[in-house]
């Protein structure tokens, strides 16, 4: 059991956090033919492209409506329009996403009845889908963004299924902490079972790295609007990670079609949870090449718990990134020596750790150096000045991954995914005799490779 | 007080721009109305951040909810050559609480923090949209701050929407003259010591013409901002010359600095070699008429006439490689005709450039030296007229920023970075070298056979 301890700090140092506003965003680039826009001043738009960009290494389709002095003094309805038909003109989207910011917030815009308003009085909008999403940067993160958003695009779109029969068909709603590999994964998982996916969002289809035949001014793929407006055909919708609870829940009651919250798809009792569910609602057993991929991941359990066994894991992540990882390192025998996260969500106090802290880069530093070092960092991107100051290897994973290729590829759901980060986080750990082992005195046999 | 102070900026009589503007255009000031829907840039808070944050000794803290500071720290690739406390993220990350009782104490106390755990010569604090709007006094904590911390406390009042990120690199500079430049007299001042202004270090770019000036025993005072510390920039003021690598940014401050301590500035650029040989005379020529010893003026001359051949000597392979290829260029704050000319000589042929951010002055030396043929300037050019540029053949390679990249990269064209992010340092003669070698290994890589070639199945 851990106890959560909310920093509260005055004063944030090198943040693990970003805004919920680009959490939304993010989720509307697993939509076809979307162009999300920010409400807001142009940096809160230039600095969640930027983020993206270098995360992904792709085109990211984002908008702002520029508010200026005058349209924070004013009110910026005339913005939303402007912006909404500039955006219609020139890029033809099928949806347009409409995110709220922290400035727009606090001046206390009514988006969602400018909206409508806006949608009254112009036909050009008509075919257009409109999604308003209020998402305050200064309220949550990245996952909570994320989740606004998705239960945003179920609310607005999604229909009861009504007397059209159902199909062999499940609703998936991936967590913010699913890499587009992540969701190709269980895309191939839910087809061994001889279901269909619809996936909401899918960056599978948009943002997994592909060579477009054309220009396109918005995204390159995803869900349809047509397909979420057909959620209620499908026999369960399965959610993964607690920030998409409620939209699980959401799309329940729209659409009748009942729904399960799956906390994580990564480590061996996680993943036959899920092969429960899918076999159940498929009727059919687990498929052969699922248990071929089960034993793999079996074996690769066997042979590298020797190299996580009694090692030091500190962890900054999102919440549900912390609990998947946390979870797969404890499992595998290493401690959780820090753990950071952006929340304090209920869930993580059953993490085998001491203490997770709800707070920055500065506390998992701090955190380190009190558990006296840790043989691995698992972080994004920005753990990369901890790791270098401390001389311990850094994994990268979440968001962002800007300085190494492949992020979006990086695989850990499911049998196959699982055993693959069992294989490349073992690596590591082999790699280096690390502070543990030179601590404790016991010598388990591993010299040889601790010395290469 | 801010309001007055971007009506001043707006109207900044060094402007070239503005002086070319009639008595009713300039009365309008410059502040381009974006339009939404349809914009791309950065903010005035991400401007003052940019201009401010490679002075590598301070804390930097950005009083405002998660996103301004979460989104952004770190991400720039100015380089260090002693304190690394600028790459670190300082916030007070705003939450619903604060917004609603305020953040001024929240900000007080993250000060404090700052200084009792981190000892910085200084503290900046940026003031965001919100904490604007929820009326914080930044001035007024700031100055509390000095007084009971005894650590100077410097204000940037930069929320973003007041304009774009050029008028928040301007709002960086006023902060610097208000409340930075001159605070401390240096014992050590020369007749040989210039300042740079609007050069931030970017991969390194210092160390290709800081060696240059220190051949001919010129001092760089203060790189305002590149590798700069606090107390170099405080202390700038005795320098006697100042030269004005981003003119958009920084004019300002040269031409206030010239008014009050009588710098004499001038707007040069280190990107290309003639361009770069006209940076160090002109360097060595306000020297010398502000009394530095004559003979500077004929060991710049044998300098420049060394470096140019070596420069040419190691450009002249690269020649046969690039020559009549063709390049669109795409730049915010690199000098567009600099560049230019820096591809023709190596025998490359410029067949658009964008002059978005330039001045007048940058755009008829753009405008020349593309033999005046208009149609080659480009105010912003879509991503899907760049596209159709490249599949169309009209382009071979694209020079700009990361954001554009992958109109070019999608459509299958060599494409290089020559913005802030980039991992190359391409200032002065070496600098020079190095982008012309970088072009020749994206242009002449062996992946474009391949990856253009349709799949075996699509021949028929």
């Amino acid at each position: 059991m851990a106890l959560i301890v909310d920093h509260n700090k005055a004063l944030s140092t090198s943040p693990l956090k970003v805004s919920a506003p680009l959490g939304a965003a993010l989720a509307f680039m697993g939509m076809k033919g979307c162009l999300p826009m920010f409400h807001g001043s142009q940096g809160c738009t230039a600095f969640a492209l930027v983020m993206m960009v270098r995360h992904f290494r792709e085109a990211i389709p984002l908008q702002t409506t520029a508010m200026n002095e005058i349209s924070t003094i004013l009110g910026g309805m005339d913005q939303v329009e402007e912006g909404l038909l500039n955006i219609a003109k020139r890029a033809k989207p099928e949806i347009i996403g409409l995110i709220s910011t922290a400035l727009t917030e606090t001046r206390g815009e009514d988006m969602a009845g400018d909206v409508k308003v806006i949608r009254a009085r112009n036909k050009e909008l008509a075919d257009i889908a409109v999604v308003d999403v209020s998402a305050p940067d200064f309220s949550g993160s990245l996952e909570t963004g994320w989740g606004k958003a998705v239960t945003a695009i179920i609310k607005s779109l999604a229909k009861p299924s009504g007397n059209h029969a159902k199909l062999d068909r499940v609703n998936l709603l991936p967590g913010a902490h699913l890499t587009p590999g992540d969701v190709e994964a269980l895309k191939d998982i839910i087809a061994d079972f001889g279901l269909e996916a619809m996936v909401l969002p899918d960056l599978s289809d948009s943002l997994d790295g592909h060579v477009p035949d054309a220009y396109t001014p918005t995204t390159l793929g995803g869900t349809a609007v047509a397909q979420v407006r057909e959620m209620g055909r499908a026999r369960l919708t399965i959610a993964i990670g607690e920030h998409m609870r409620i939209a699980a829940k959401t799309a329940e009651t729209i659409t009748g079609v009942p729904s399960v919250v799956l906390d994580r798809v990564t480590g061996l009792d996680a993943v036959d949870r899920l092969m429960v569910c899918l076999s159940t609602v498929a009727g059919v057993p687990v498929p052969a090449r699922q248990r071929r991929a089960r034993s793999q991941l079996v074996d690769a359990m066997l042979d590298g718990h020797f190299y996580f066994g009694g090692r030091s894991i500190a962890i900054a992540a999102e919440p549900a990134l912390l609990w998947s990882m946390g979870k797969l390192a404890t499992d595998m025998g290493a401690t959780v020596a820090a753990a950071v996260t952006t929340q304090p969500v209920p869930m993580l106090a059953e993490l085998k750790a001491e203490r997770i802290i709800v707070g920055d880069f500065e506390d998992l530093e701090d955190q380190i150096l009190e558990a006296g070092g840790a043989d691995l960092i698992i972080a994004n991107s920005n753990g990369r000045q901890v790791a270098a100051h401390h001389g311990i290897p850094l994994f990268r994973a979440g968001f962002p991954v800007f300085d190494r290729l492949g992020a979006a590829h990086l695989t850990s759901a499911g049998y196959r995914g699982t055993r693959d980060l069992i294989t490349q986080l073992g690596n590591i750990l082999m790699e280096r005799p690390g502070h543990a082992h030179q601590q404790s005195e016991h010598a388990h046999g591993h010299q040889s490779a601790a010395a290469g | 007080m801010l309001k007055a102070k971007i009506a001043e900026l707006m109207h900044e009589p060094g402007c070239a721009t503005n002086q070319a503007k009639s008595e009713g255009e300039r009365k309008k000031g410059c502040g381009k109305s974006l339009t939404p829907g349809a914009a791309a840039g950065g903010c005035a808070f991400d401007g003052a951040k940019i201009a401010l944050q490679p002075i590598t000794d301070v804390v930097h803290l950005v009083h405002g909810p998660i996103a301004c500071e979460g989104n952004s720290w770190d991400g720039r690739n100015s380089w260090s050559s002693g304190s690394d406390l600028y790459r670190k993220g300082f916030t007070t990350d705003l939450t619903n609480l604060d917004i609603i009782a305020g953040g001024e104490k929240k900000l007080y106390k993250a000060i404090k923090q700052a200084i009792a755990r981190h000892n910085p010569p200084a503290v900046f604090v940026y003031q965001t949209c919100v904490g604007s709007l929820i009326g914080d006094d930044v001035d007024a904590v700031c100055r509390a701050a000095t007084q009971r911390l005894g650590t100077p406390v410097i204000p940037i009042n930069s929320p973003g929407f007041v304009g774009s990120k050029n008028l928040g690199n301007r709002l960086g500079g006023e902060a610097l003259f208000e409340h930075v430049i001159g605070t401390v007299e240096p014992d050590d001042a020369g007749p040989c010591d210039i300042n740079i202004l609007g050069e931030y270090n970017v991969a390194g770019e210092l160390d290709q013409f800081r060696p240059l000036l220190a051949r001919l025993g010129i001092r760089l005072r203060a790189s305002i901002t590149g590798d700069a510390r606090y107390r170099e920039v405080a202390a700038c003021h005795t320098a006697r010359a100042n030269m004005v690598l981003c003119s958009q940014a920084l004019v300002t401050l040269a031409r206030k600095m010239k008014e009050k301590w009588g710098i004499p500035y001038f707007e040069g650029s280190f990107y290309g070699i003639s361009d770069t040989s006209d940076a160090l005379r002109n360097i060595a020529r306000m020297l010398v008429e502000r009394g530095a010893d004559p003979t500077l003026t004929d060991r710049t001359e044998a300098l420049i006439a060394e470096e140019e051949a070596k420069a040419w000597a190691r450009l002249e392979p690269y020649k046969a490689r690039l020559a009549g290829r063709k390049v669109l260029l795409y730049t915010g704050g690199v000098k567009s005709w600099s560049v230019i000319q820096a591809l023709q000589e190596v025998g490359m042929e410029v067949v658009g450039s964008s002059v978005r951010k330039a001045t007048e002055a940058d755009k008829s030396k753009a405008l020349e030296r593309l033999g005046g043929d208009e149609d080659k300037l480009a105010d912003a050019i879509t991503p899907r007229d760049m596209y159709a540029m490249f599949k169309d053949g009209k382009a071979d390679m694209m020079l700009s920023g990361g954001r554009s990249q992958f109109v070019a990269l999608k459509a299958r064209t060599p494409w290089i970075d020559i913005n802030q992010e980039r991992h190359h340092g391409y200032a002065a003669y070496d600098g020079m070298v190095a982008l012309v070698r970088e072009i020749d290994l994206s242009i002449n890589s062996p992946i474009w056979a391949q990856v253009r070639a349709p799949a075996p199945w699509e021949n028929s």
